[in-house]
This record gives structure tokens, C-alpha cells and sequence, in this order.
């Protein structure tokens, strides 16, 4: 299964983690070497684990299939060789069945939760355990120091990152790009031009939707995230997530009208899909397939979108579609907007504190990208240095790590995601759902400053 | 756990009920001699313990809840419904809801009641009923994806093709295509259609079983008055069958007023769409805001205070019958 | 209730019982006055109206993943291209246990979840019905009430109940669970029912010196067993489309029903419409053929609870 250059990461890695779990490991159950797989190459790297069979750990998560697959698969190593079983239970409803478990006193061991604001909620119940030495150190050494931020509450380091996406990204196609010599911008001016040379032949340039059941006009946020970041940096985006500025300050309101220029501009939108409402009532898993046949040549989604188009597409970027990074306002300019998720345990026990270092070590992040590759062709890329882009066999997927681990890069989490739920999962959607199918931006920045809770 | 130990703890489980039923029968033949009241505790007992437990302490939480704060710390006294009678986007809220609970109820019990009685001893009634009991059959899930293919809307351009029926009616018919479920506030009662189409099947069954009840006598009686169609079912059917409208009239409102999944499978809430019931779904599970959420529930539990008042009218009524 | 007969003897009541439960009972009645080309225009209009949705479903179904999203439904009969690849996506989920396993698990969860509230409901219905104490009013009035109490508040202190109790990821949270819930729908639909019977054949059981007991199992459960076996079907169908209350205490994937299974079906991203179109139809199958088998059943037990009128 592992091929050299993973053994010596391996080899390279539990010199440094073995000290560190040794101490973990010594406080509740002294380390065996009788596990059955211990002898074999393949299982140096776990030794530092212990022998844990007997054991089991659950996982819940909203991750389902296929993308639920290459988890369990990178897990296996793992189990084969501490004798763990790791029982992974995804489920869509995630979010929700989350907090009532937490608050019930019924969590899973470990939760891979999407969203820094849900982790701060979970971590208000009480169910949830900080972090052992063990997993903050492989932060320390693998991310940098704002992804153990958004893994932490009130002071307190309480879970690693997983894995990331990039959300700074326009689809196109390269084949329309190359036959009508459009060339890939690199500010916001010229995405602005090459928009109006498209219009300008008649075309539709952007194709965008943003229904996602319940959770519909999330993609809108992440546009105006996105502006957030590229007109006033990073520094007032920020302020702007921690409600330092009002939500209906002119920052905020400057962001949104950017976005306006594009997504209610009715020469741009919706190329195949229809006029501008119609944005409200595309899902977005369908908003950027017109591509495809050619009525739209923009579509703004981060790097998963890829998994999107149907199979036989070819994704790279002299394929059918590709992404290029949504420019900032000067070419020099490298914000980027992201996601994640984190390991969150509610659970102290050796093995689940063994598994959650596991799962923060490189080792994993590896395993996991070539098990991705391999099974449902990439899609998936974390933000962990130690990750080897030579795993990824996606042409986005390397994009996007190379992205994330470009040292120009100014990374910012996905705001809606950080801010409390009654804004970031609640009135943010809602009003930016109204404002695409009428409302005026200045009512939509109010009434989302209104549903800021009072505190 | 396997199959068998499945089925195993299933068939325990039921025997295990069986006989505490047993054991509550013989204690009540016992309690019999001490007078019927004791026979009626011990035969409401499991009952009265498991709502209690199971829905009475729950609501009685809620309503607890509903004069606090968001994280459930700060008493706010009203606070929460000021909220909900003064915020515009709540206002809408309610007026949807009472749009849903008037409508539905009565159009779907008419729409059962004309089905039962076109149908009754029809050559395919059997056939005829299972047709239009089939959407009580649909799970949510499935019932979303089927209007979807309804709903659909396509823009009309060159090699775009409809897929939601309406709008492919109405492109046949020669019409542009419609954002049937964008637009307020006709959207609702798309919405509510939906509703109706499931609902319908349950009026229809109950009814029509009801009208299979009308003693024979009375329809010859009325048959040798020369009474026409329309007056049978104005002057006996009606009247007759009026206890089991009003079941059914009482179940569908009841039902409509805490449908959430319709409405939330298919609009989120949003477009003006939202009603009570999936309001507080909102506040409650997905806006942390659990004082709002509460005050919705209550409001809903009002909202139903008319309806109680008027089958309790009902039982007055038939019991000095 | 307000009825227009005059209130039947015993014998005759009795009488009449044997005959609507024998015969069909004289159907033929109404409808006489009431068939005519307009009429049956209606009915068929009504009944092709409602059928047409479900109908496109199942089309969809069997039509590749392509054409679903391109196309309508009604594009297939200028057009057919037929597939079974849905289903046999939807029925070999590699991920999980499959689908099979799941299903297993919807009728463990919904079997004793119709038995347990139709017995203690018609008790309770009983009492109510029949047995005058005191609080009688009072306390139908509350269980009446209670059916507005949206399930959604009662998740959260009956998880931590269980959890408590240790008996959270079983299958008894959910039983447990479905059976309160279904507690006042259930008492108010069959006192409804009972409520009909005519007095005087309980008043005869009683001058005969029979008990409240004795009245239940002898008198009023056959008579009320059709009706008990309709509500049945109705419980039936609510449980075995539940998702709500098995997403909160299924936490365990060996207790999860088809609902969740289906609602996962569609994967995280993709909107899978034709995977969850071939899954809905999988799923409604179980709950249409207990309709129709038990159709019969179904109208003659409403009746008997209804003969009175």
C-alpha cells in the first residue's frame, strides 16, 4: 500500500511524535509490542499507538458517500495495526443531530466538524475534550498558527484541522478561452473587462445558483466573503466576522454592492440557467454545468465544485473545465478564501486520543490524499505542510494546495462559517437569498445586523 | 447486530408488552369491586406516563424556555414574542401560517369528501381509492423530488427543454415558463397544493367510510321523498357523516399547522414562503436561538386553542346527545 | 353525536353489525343517484390529477442520469431509453451495510411501533369512552391538546432520558419514542370511534353484570379490532416514513431505517436525482402494499366503528 517515499515520511515522523505520545500514552496504559502486525514495516509508524485492540472509536460526520469511502479506507492502516476499530456513521443532518447529541450527553468520540462556529457552540455544551499534547504539537509543526486558532475556544486548544478547500476560484473552459483568446485575469479590473467582452458578444458570461435545500444562499455569502477580503483586506474582514464594524457599515455594504455588479447584473447573469432570480432557484450543484454546453464561461465555486460535473469530464487545464484564482485588486494581491473541517473529540479515552493524533500527523493526511486519489479520483486536499502534492493526482487539487501553501497567501476562513449561527447559519443565507431576488442591499446589510445576537 | 438477534429483541420486546398489558388487565378486573373510576386510572396509566414523560414535560420546558434569552441564561418576560409579533419577516411568518391551516383542511376534506362519493361502488373503487391514497404513502423525501419534477423552471431558450411539468404545460399551451415557487405570494399556495395532495387521501379513506355507514333506511326514505343527488348529499350524507368531518377536518389542521418538511424541503423558508412550524425549526436547531424557538412552539400551541375549543364544543354536545 | 336515527335497540343494532360486517353492506346506495358521465369525468380527472407526479417519478426512475437532468419525464415515450443502473446504485450502497440491512431495520422499528400505542390508546380511548371519573374531561382535553406539540421539542430531554437511562442507539428509544408520539392522535381518533357504538349495547353488558374489563376484550375489542387495525395502517405509514425521530435516536448505524439510509443516498454534493427517485420508489413499496392488502380491512373496520353514523 505505501509506497517508499511515504515509509520514510513515516519513519521521519514518529521519531518526533513518539516523544509526544509517549507521555499521553503513559498516563493511562503502558505501550505493548505484542500487537500481531507490529513486526512489519507498514506498522513502524503506529507502534508509537500502542496495542489497542479491543478497542473501538466512533466517528460522525456529515460526510457521505462517496466522499465517506476514502475516510474509512485511511483509516485502515490504523486499525490493522493497533487492532482499533474505528465505526464511522456519516449523516447529512449532521449540523443538527450534532448539538442535540452533545447537549443530550450522547456525542460520538470523534466529530469532523465543518464549521469553527459550530465548534464553538459544541464546545459551550461541555461535551467536548481538549486536545492532548500530542495532536496541538502536530498543529504547531504542520499548520499554521491561524488554522490551531479556528480549532480553539476560549483559550483552549480543542481540535486539529482536516482537511480544506479553497474557495477563491473561477470555473471556465479552456478550450473557450484559447479559441476566442481570452486570457486568464489577474485583477479584479480585467475580470471585470473580460466579463464585458463576453456580454459584449451576446453571451451571458456568469452562470451562478445558490439553492442548497434549507441551507440555500450560502453560495452568495461566500461571494461577498470574497469581496470582503479583496477590498478591504484582511485585517477589516476580520473585524468584520467579530463584529468589531457593524454588518451594515460601508465596508460590508462596499463588499456586497462589488458582488451585485456581477451576480444582479442582468448583461452577466445567468448564462443557460435564465435571468437574475433564477440564481435563487438553481441548486448550486447545477450552477456552473452550463460551462459545459457552452452557455456561460464563468462560474464562481470553490475547489470541490470539481466533483460536480458529471463523469468523463475532464477537469485540468487543458481539459473540458478548469478554475483559475478569483484575482485580487491588485496582481500582487494573494487573499484566499477557505474551508475546512476539524477533529473534534468529545472523548479521552488512550485510543480516541491515539486516533486523534493519528489523524493530525502527516502520515494520515498523505494516506487519506492518495486513498482519495485512488478512489474517487482527488477531490481532497488539506492544509497540513506535510502534505506531498506529488499525491494528488487532480490538476485542482494541486491548484489548490499549492495554493494554501504558497507563503504569499493570505488565508481567511470562510466568514458565515465563523460568525454565530443566527447570523452565519441563518439570517446571512436568508437575506442574501432575498437580495438576489430583489431586495436592496441596504435592507439586506440591515436586517443582517439586526439578527446579530445582543451580547 | 445481527438479523436475527434484530428480530429476536424485537419479538422479546413485543412479549414483554404483551404482558405488562396482561398484568394491567387483571389488576383493573381487580380494582373493578373498588369502582369504576380505578379501572379507568389503571387503563389510562401508560398512557398518562408515557405523555406525561414523552410530550408533557417537553412542552411544558418550552414554554418555559420561551421567556429567555437565545442561550437560555437571561429571563426576558415577552421578549421573544414582541419579537415575533413586531419583525416584518415574522409577521410574514404568521401570515403564511394562517393562510395554510385555513386553506388546507377545508380543501383537502372537500376535494376527499366529492372523491369518496364519485367513487362509491364504482366498478374500480378499490383501484380508484388506491390512487388517491397513494401520496399518504410517500415518504417526504421522496413527495420533494416528485413536485420538483412539477415545479421545475427551465428559461426559455434555444435548446433548453422544460422538466417540470407545469412549466411544459404551459410552454405547450403556448406561455412562457414560470418560477412557480420564486414568486410571492401565489408560491404558498403552490406549496400548500402539495400539502393537499397528500392530505386528501386521508380525508378521503375516513370519509369513505364513514358514507359506507349510512344505514340503509335512511337513504330509502329520503330515496322515496324523491330526493335528488344534490340534496342526498346535502340533506343526508352531510349530516350524517358530520362527527367524521370534523375528525378529519380537526386532523388535516392540526397536521398543516406543524407541517415544516414540505415547506422546508422545498423553499427553505425562503421567497416569503416560511410558516411557524419551520420558523422555530430554524431558530431552535439551526440559529441556536433556543427562547425564540420556544416562543414559536407556544404560539403554535395557541394557534390550536380554537380548534380544541371547538371539538370540545362538539363532545358537549354529542354526549347530552 | 348528532344523529339522525333514532337510537336502534339492542338486537337490531346487533343485527345490523352482523349484516354491514357480512354482506359488503349495501353500497350500492348513494352512488345510484350519484354515477353519471359528468361524475365519472370528475373522479377520473381527480384521480389521473393525482397521480400524475408520482407517475413521473417512477418514469424518472428508470431514465439515465443524463436525460433526467436535461429532459422531462414525458420526453421518454417520444424517446425511451430505459436504464435499471439507478437502482442498482441505490441498491448497492458498498459504503454501508446496504440497503438491505436498513430495511430490516424499518420493520424491527415500526412493528412494535403500531403495536404499543394502538393497544394503550384503546384503552385509554376506553376509559374515556365509556367510564365516568372524575378529571375525565380535563384530561381528554390535554391528551386532545397535546397532539399540537411538535415533535421537535421533545428530542432533546427524551435523547438525555435515554442516555441516562442507558438505552441510547437502541431500538427501544425509538419504539419508546413513536409510541408516545403517537399517543394523543391515536386516543382522539379511536374515542371517536367508540364514541359511536351504540350505548345500549354496553348498558345490556352492564345490567348483565359484565366489568369494564370484561365490556373490552369481550365487547368493544372485536367490534373496534378493524377499526384499531385502520389506525393501524395510518401509524403504519407515519412510522415507516419517519425521519425526523430516527435521525435524533438511530445515532447507531445497525438501528437506522430506510429513511436516513435514503436521505443520505444522494451523497454530499450531488444532487443525485435519479439515485434518490429509484431510492423513493424502493422505499414506497412496503407502505403501498400494506395499503392494498389491507384495503378491505381498512374500510370494513372504519365501518364498524362508524355504524351508527
Amino acid at each position: 500500500m505505501s509506497n517508499i517515499r511515504s515509509r520514510r515520511r513515516l519513519a521521519a515522523v514518529s521519531g518526533g511524535l513518539g516523544l509526544a505520545l509517549v507521555l499521553a500514552a503513559c498516563a493511562s496504559s503502558t505501550p505493548s509490542d505484542n500487537s500481531k502486525a507490529a513486526g512489519s514495516a507498514e506498522c513502524a509508524a503506529y507502534k508509537v499507538y500502542g496495542d489497542l485492540s479491543g478497542k473501538s472509536i466512533s466517528v460522525y460526520t456529515g460526510i457521505v458517500t462517496p466522499e465517506d469511502k476514502p475516510y474509512m479506507d485511511s483509516y485502515k492502516p490504523f486499525e490493522t495495526c493497533t487492532g482499533a476499530k474505528v465505526n464511522y456513521v456519516g449523516d447529512k443532518a449532521f449540523e443538527t443531530q450534532i448539538l442535540v447529541r452533545a447537549k443530550a450527553g450522547n456525542p460520538p468520540d470523534i466529530a469532523i466538524v465543518p464549521q469553527p462556529g459550530l465548534l464553538q457552540q459544541l464546545v459551550a455544551t461541555g461535551a467536548a475534550k481538549a486536545a492532548p499534547q500530542a495532536v496541538a504539537d502536530n498543529v504547531d509543526k504542520f499548520w499554521g498558527a491561524d488554522w490551531k486558532a479556528y480549532g480553539s475556544a476560549g483559550g483552549k486548544f480543542y481540535a486539529a484541522p482536516s482537511g480544506a478547500s479553497v474557495k477563491s476560484m473561477v470555473w471556465y473552459s479552456p478550450k473557450e478561452f484559447k479559441d476566442k483568446g481570452y486570457a486568464i485575469p489577474t485583477t479584479l479590473a480585467e475580470l471585470k473587462t473580460l466579463s464585458d467582452t463576453i456580454a459584449a458578444t451576446g453571451k451571458k458570461p456568469w452562470c451562478a445558483g445558490i439553492g442548497s435545500g434549507e441551507a440555500t444562499g450560502w453560495p452568495v455569502t461566500d461571494w461577498m466573503e470574497d469581496f470582503m477580503l479583496r477590498l478591504s483586506g484582511p485585517d477589516v474582514y476580520d473585524q468584520w466576522v467579530t463584529h468589531k464594524i457593524a454588518f451594515n457599515s460601508a465596508a460590508p455594504t462596499a463588499a456586497l454592492d462589488a458582488v451585485g455588479a456581477f451576480l444582479k447584473n442582468d448583461k452577466y447573469v445567468n448564462g443557460g440557467l435564465g435571468d437574475v432570480k433564477s440564481i435563487a432557484s438553481t441548486t448550486f450543484q447545477d450552477g456552473g454545468l452550463p460551462i459545459l454546453q457552452g452557455t456561460c464561461s464563468l462560474h464562481r465555486q470553490a475547489s470541490f465544485y470539481a466533483s460536480n460535473f458529471p463523469k468523463g469530464t475532464k477537469v485540468a487545464e487543458d481539459g473540458d473545465v478548469f478554475a483559475f484564482y478569483l484575482p485580487g485588486v491588485q496582481a500582487a494581491d494573494h487573499p484566499v478564501l477557505g474551508g475546512g473541517e476539524f477533529n473534534l473529540a468529545f472523548a479521552d479515552r488512550p485510543e480516541v486520543q491515539a486516533f486523534q493524533t493519528y489523524l493530525s500527523t502527516d502520515t494520515w493526511a498523505n494516506n487519506k490524499a492518495k486513498i482519495s486519489s485512488d478512489v474517487t479520483g482527488g477531490g481532497w486536499i488539506t492544509a497540513n505542510k506535510g502534505l506531498d502534492v506529488a499525491n494528488l493526482v487532480n490538476p485542482i487539487d494541486k491548484l489548490s494546495a499549492s495554493i494554501l501553501q504558497d507563503p504569499k497567501t493570505v488565508f481567511r476562513f470562510d466568514g458565515s462559517d465563523m460568525m454565530p449561527a443566527a447570523v452565519g447559519s441563518n439570517a446571512f443565507w436568508k437575506q442574501a437569498t432575498a437580495w438576489i431576488i430583489g431586495q436592496s442591499t441596504k435592507d439586506t446589510v440591515d436586517k443582517i445586523e439586526a439578527a446579530w445576537p445582543k451580547s | 447486530m445481527d438479523t436475527s438477534v434484530k428480530i429476536l429483541t424485537m419479538l422479546l420486546a413485543i412479549l414483554l408488552f404483551v404482558a405488562v398489558v396482561g398484568v394491567m388487565l387483571f389488576i383493573a378486573s381487580r380494582a373493578e369491586r373498588k369502582g369504576a373510576q380505578f379501572v379507568a386510572y389503571v387503563f389510562l396509566l401508560p398512557s398518562i406516563l408515557m405523555l406525561s414523560v414523552g410530550l408533557l414535560y417537553p412542552a411544558v420546558k418550552t414554554i418555559y424556555a420561551s421567556f429567555f434569552d437565545a442561550a437560555g441564561n437571561a429571563f426576558i418576560g415577552l421578549g421573544n414574542y414582541h419579537t415575533i409579533f413586531t419583525s416584518s419577516d415574522e409577521i410574514t411568518v404568521l401570515r403564511n401560517t394562517v393562510l395554510w391551516v385555513v386553506v388546507t383542511p377545508f380543501v383537502a376534506t372537500a376535494i376527499g369528501l366529492v372523491y369518496a362519493i364519485l367513487v362509491e361502488g364504482a366498478k374500480a373503487e378499490a383501484l380508484a381509492k388506491a390512487m388517491i391514497f397513494l401520496p399518504m404513502a410517500i415518504s417526504m423525501v421522496a413527495a420533494s423530488i416528485i413536485w420538483k419534477f412539477v415545479y421545475e423552471f427551465r428559461p426559455d431558450q434555444p435548446g433548453v427543454k422544460q422538466i417540470g411539468l407545469l412549466n411544459q404545460v404551459l410552454v405547450w399551451l403556448g406561455g412562457s415558463p414560470q418560477q412557480w415557487i420564486l414568486n410571492a405570494p401565489w408560491n404558498t399556495f403552490f406549496l400548500i397544493v402539495v400539502m393537499i395532495w397528500i392530505q386528501a387521501g386521508f380525508a378521503m379513506t375516513i370519509l369513505s367510510a364513514s358514507i359506507k355507514a349510512i344505514p340503509d333506511d335512511v337513504i330509502e326514505a329520503a330515496r322515496l321523498d324523491g330526493v335528488n343527488a344534490l340534496g342526498m348529499f346535502r340533506f343526508v350524507t352531510l349530516p350524517m357523516i358530520r362527527p367524521s368531518v370534523i375528525v378529519v377536518l380537526t386532523t388535516i389542521a392540526i397536521g398543516t399547522l406543524k407541517v415544516f418538511d414540505v415547506v422546508r424541503t422545498m423553499t427553505g423558508g425562503n421567497f416569503d414562503t416560511n410558516v411557524v412550524a419551520n420558523e422555530f425549526y430554524t431558530q431552535s436547531f439551526r440559529a441556536s436561538n433556543a427562547g425564540l424557538g420556544s416562543a414559536l412552539a407556544v404560539l403554535l400551541f395557541i394557534l390550536v386553542v380554537p380548534i380544541v375549543v371547538y371539538n370540545i364544543r362538539q363532545l358537549r354536545a354529542s354526549e347530552s346527545r | 353525536m348528532t344523529s339522525l336515527t333514532p337510537r336502534a335497540e339492542p338486537v337490531a343494532s346487533r343485527k345490523a353489525l352482523a349484516a354491514a360486517s357480512r354482506t359488503g353492506h349495501a353500497s350500492a346506495r348513494i352512488k345510484k343517484k350519484a354515477t353519471s358521465p359528468v361524475a365519472s369525468a370528475i373522479a377520473v380527472l381527480l384521480a389521473v390529477v393525482w397521480t400524475i407526479p408520482t407517475f413521473g417519478l417512477l418514469v424518472s426512475s428508470f431514465r439515465p442520469e443524463a436525460a433526467i437532468k436535461t429532459t422531462g419525464w414525458w420526453t421518454f415515450f417520444s424517446d425511451p431509453q430505459l436504464t435499471l443502473d439507478n437502482y442498482q446504485a441505490a441498491l448497492s450502497t458498498d459504503t454501508q451495510s446496504g440497503l438491505g440491512s436498513f430495511f430490516i431495520n424499518s420493520f424491527v422499528i415500526t412493528i412494535p411501533a403500531v403495536i404499543i400505542p394502538i393497544c394503550l390508546a384503546a384503552l385509554a380511548a376506553y376509559a374515556f369512552a365509556w367510564i365516568d371519573f372524575r378529571g375525565r374531561d380535563f384530561l381528554f382535553v390535554l391528551v386532545f391538546s397535546l397532539q399540537i406539540v411538535p415533535l421537535q421539542v421533545a428530542l432533546l430531554p427524551l435523547l438525555t432520558m435515554y442516555v441516562k437511562a442507558g438505552l441510547a442507539g437502541t431500538f427501544w428509544t425509538l419504539w419508546l419514542s413513536h409510541s408516545a408520539f403517537a399517543l394523543p392522535l391515536a386516543i382522539f381518533i379511536l374515542h371517536n370511534f367508540m364514541t359511536e357504538i351504540p350505548k345500549s349495547l354496553i348498558e345490556a353488558a352492564r345490567v348483565d353484570g359484565a366489568g369494564h374489563v370484561k365490556i373490552f376484550y369481550r365487547i368493544m375489542l372485536p367490534l373496534m379490532t378493524p377499526a384499531l387495525a385502520a389506525f393501524g395502517i395510518f401509524q403504519f405509514l407515519w412510522v415507516w416514513n419517519d425521519l425526523l425521530v430516527a435521525l435524533t435516536f438511530a445515532s447507531d448505524n445497525t438501528v437506522q431505517p430506510m429513511t436516513v439510509a435514503l436521505a443520505n443516498l444522494s451523497g454530499t454534493r450531488g444532487t443525485a436525482w435519479e439515485l434518490l427517485s429509484a431510492g423513493a420508489f424502493i422505499s414506497i413499496i412496503v407502505p403501498v402494499a400494506v395499503f392494498i392488502s389491507l384495503q378491505r380491512y381498512f374500510v370494513r373496520g372504519l365501518l364498524a366503528g362508524g355504524l351508527k353514523g
